[in-house]
């Protein structure tokens, strides 16, 4: 076990090595110095030749790639020249909304999603199957923010029961929290919850064909007994590695959803970033979700095991 | 995003049913599905085309004294010959005073092109370099790491990044969604290849000196159509979606061009009084996705045996 551990952890070296160099050549792809593009349109000359001594810019490119990973290794990423502090600072503030939605929504579609595919693959054929892949399919048609809108334009404006934007720390209120968090979390979980549902109820629909499904039921066991402890239990691998994919969905998900509903995090953080051109910025909230994705699927990997005995490394 | 459906796919078997059958094809442009899917995307194809004809005005007119009018509302519009004409604006008209139903109408147009382009530049480039990583043993590991990478930045986060590098414009929006499909298409050529070269008619062929090209494009490159038109479909799904999100953050194609992103996008501001700015531009896109999804989901029932077998 510690043995696979260590080599999957080896073998994520190389993914972000190329994540690490994607990102490192992002600033130099730009047309232009990229001094100048990282001292903004408003920079003068000498703060332009500071950055380029600071970053090393007159040195040969492997040595600039050098000093760069050096100094992000060592959790320096640079000083964001539009919001005018250290990226790290800044990613430090905005870190909260984010892992507050990412959470909720995390739960929210696994909570809705997972008993949804059980259902329809038990029910096969039947009308409920029919709604829920009807559902998946629709889900996976609709825009993220075009979701938030409509649920903004019937809870908050109509309704008026949910507030439309904005966001209260979890320390400051929670019950404010609390209500400024569901909306955005429906959202954000439409998409991963038809993703979840659809899996879920392919690989259950597999399991349910299996011998020891038929042999469970012939011992007389309940039909709840045969679903979660035989069929979701033996499904329940492609199920966790598709919401390890979904982390994908769920953090691209996340900048639309954090715009649409005002929550500023790092998704906002990501956009206000491209729109002002703060490249430091763009570069380390890229990294950062990246190593997040890469070591997600680290951990369902390992996960693995504890839901599969057959299972072994 | 088509991360959910290209592991579902089962590219030999594809492979297998669709050479062994050509009626396979037949079979699938009839199930209802595609049938449904593709009817609607017809009709989406004529609106595209047919869009000077259908009642509309120049998409891009601004009419300051027409400016936020609710669906419905009667509005005389100034020619340049100084007369005047009514027209009844459907959709209502923008801040701007742009009429809504042709900005609708015209964005079809950038829509299906935004999904056809990426879709077939994503098949082409993705086909080339997994026909290479699953034929050349030694490029192989170095493509496959590459991928694994690409891979590893969220498919949105990357098409931000690109667009950031570039600044905005149609042809590098396109770009900027195409990078991150392509490794996708990749591992799925080169899964084909690998599976391919083992089979005996493979063998047969190298055995009797048949030369790599030929090999390539006469055995092994026709395996990959079924799937890759499985894959094709939902890469155009997703992409259409992708250039409404780019847009809609303002990081997309440029804002007077009228994509169905862009209308979404300018009409953000004002969404809690003129909701109709982002809600027909929405029923277009998620009726145009969700066709291309159903026919997605049908080709790929009918060409893929396995998978059609569960459902």
């Amino acid at each position: 076990m510690i043995d696979f551990i260590v080599r999957r952890l080896i073998a994520i070296i190389p993914v972000l090595a190329v994540v690490a160099v994607f990102v490192f050549l992002m600033l130099r792809l730009t047309p232009g110095d990229p001094a100048a593009v990282i001292a903004g349109d408003n920079a003068t000359s000498d703060q332009i030749a500071d950055i380029r001594e600071k970053l090393g810019l007159n040195e040969p490119i492997w040595t600039q790639f050098a000093i760069w990973i050096g100094n992000v290794l060592q959790g320096n990423f640079g000083e964001s020249f539009f919001f005018k502090k250290t990226v790290a600072e800044l990613i430090a503030q905005r870190i909260e909304p984010t892992l507050a939605l990412a959470v909720c929504t995390l739960i929210l579609a696994v909570v809705i999603a997972v008993p949804l595919g059980v259902l329809a693959a038990w029910r096969h054929g039947s009308l409920l199957d029919r709604v829920v892949m009807g559902f998946a399919v629709l889900g996976f048609s609709v825009p993220v923010f075009v979701i938030g809108y409509c649920l903004i334009y019937v809870f908050a404006i109509e309704l008026g029961w949910l507030p439309v934007q904005g966001y209260t720390r979890i320390g400051v209120n929670f019950g404010q929290f609390v209500e400024r968090m569901i909306l955005p979390s429906i959202t954000l979980a439409v998409v991963y919850i038809a993703l979840i549902a659809r899996i879920t109820r392919a690989s259950v629909l597999e399991v349910l064909n299996e011998d020891y499904i038929r042999t469970a039921r012939a011992k007389g066991l309940s039909n709840r007994v045969v679903l979660m402890r035989h069929a979701l239990r033996n499904a329940a691998v492609p199920i966790l590695t598709v919401i390890g994919i979904g982390v994908a969905l769920l953090i691209g998900g996340a900048v639309v959803t954090e715009s649409v509903f005002g929550l500023p995090g790092l998704g906002r953080l990501t956009v206000e970033a491209v729109l002002s051109r703060d490249f430091p910025t763009i570069q380390t909230v890229i990294l950062l979700f990246s190593v997040v994705y890469v070591v997600i699927n680290l951990l369902i990997d390992v996960a693995y095991t504890l839901f599969d005995p057959r299972i072994r490394y | 995003m088509s991360a959910i459906t290209e592991e579902a796919v089962d590219s030999a078997s594809i492979a297998a049913a669709a050479t062994k059958r050509k009626s396979l094809w037949l079979v699938a442009l009839r199930t209802p599905a595609v049938i449904f899917g593709g009817v609607i995307l017809l009709v989406m194809l004529a609106i595209a085309i047919l869009a000077p004809f259908l009642g509309t005005v120049d998409p891009t007119r601004i009419d300051p004294a027409a400016r936020n009018k609710r669906p419905g509302t009667e509005i005389t519009m100034r020619l340049d010959d100084g007369s005047t004409v009514k027209r009844v604006a459907i959709f209502g008209t923008d801040s701007l005073g742009r009429d809504v139903y042709s900005r609708v109408i015209y964005g079809t147009r950038v829509s299906l092109v935004i999904g056809v382009a990426v879709a077939l530049a994503s098949v082409a480039i993705g086909l080339v370099i997994g026909l290479i990583s699953g034929y050349i043993r030694w490029a192989d590991s170095i493509i496959m790491r590459i991928m694994d990478g690409l891979m590893a930045i969220p498919g949105i986060l990357l098409a931000i990044a690109l667009v950031s590098i570039w600044r905005a414009g149609l042809i590098t929006v396109i770009f900027a969604i195409v990078v991150p499909d392509v490794p996708r298409v990749v591992r799925l050529v080169r899964s084909v290849v690998l599976t391919v070269r083992e089979e005996p008619y493979v063998e047969g062929a190298i055995s009797v000196g048949t030369p790599t090209w030929t090999l390539m494009f006469r055995h092994i490159l026709p395996n990959t159509v079924a799937p890759l038109i499985v894959q094709g479909t939902f890469i155009a799904a997703s992409a259409i979606l992708a250039e409404a999100i780019l847009s809609f953050l303002g990081i997309g194609i440029p804002p007077e061009i009228p994509s169905w992103g862009n209308i979404m996008a300018e009409g953000r501001t004002l969404f809690r009084v003129f909701p109709h700015n982002i809600l027909y531009p929405a029923i277009f896109l998620a009726l145009t996705v969700l066709a291309i999804n159903i026919m997605g989901d049908g080709l790929r029932d009918t060409l893929d045996p396995k998978m059609s077998k569960k459902v």
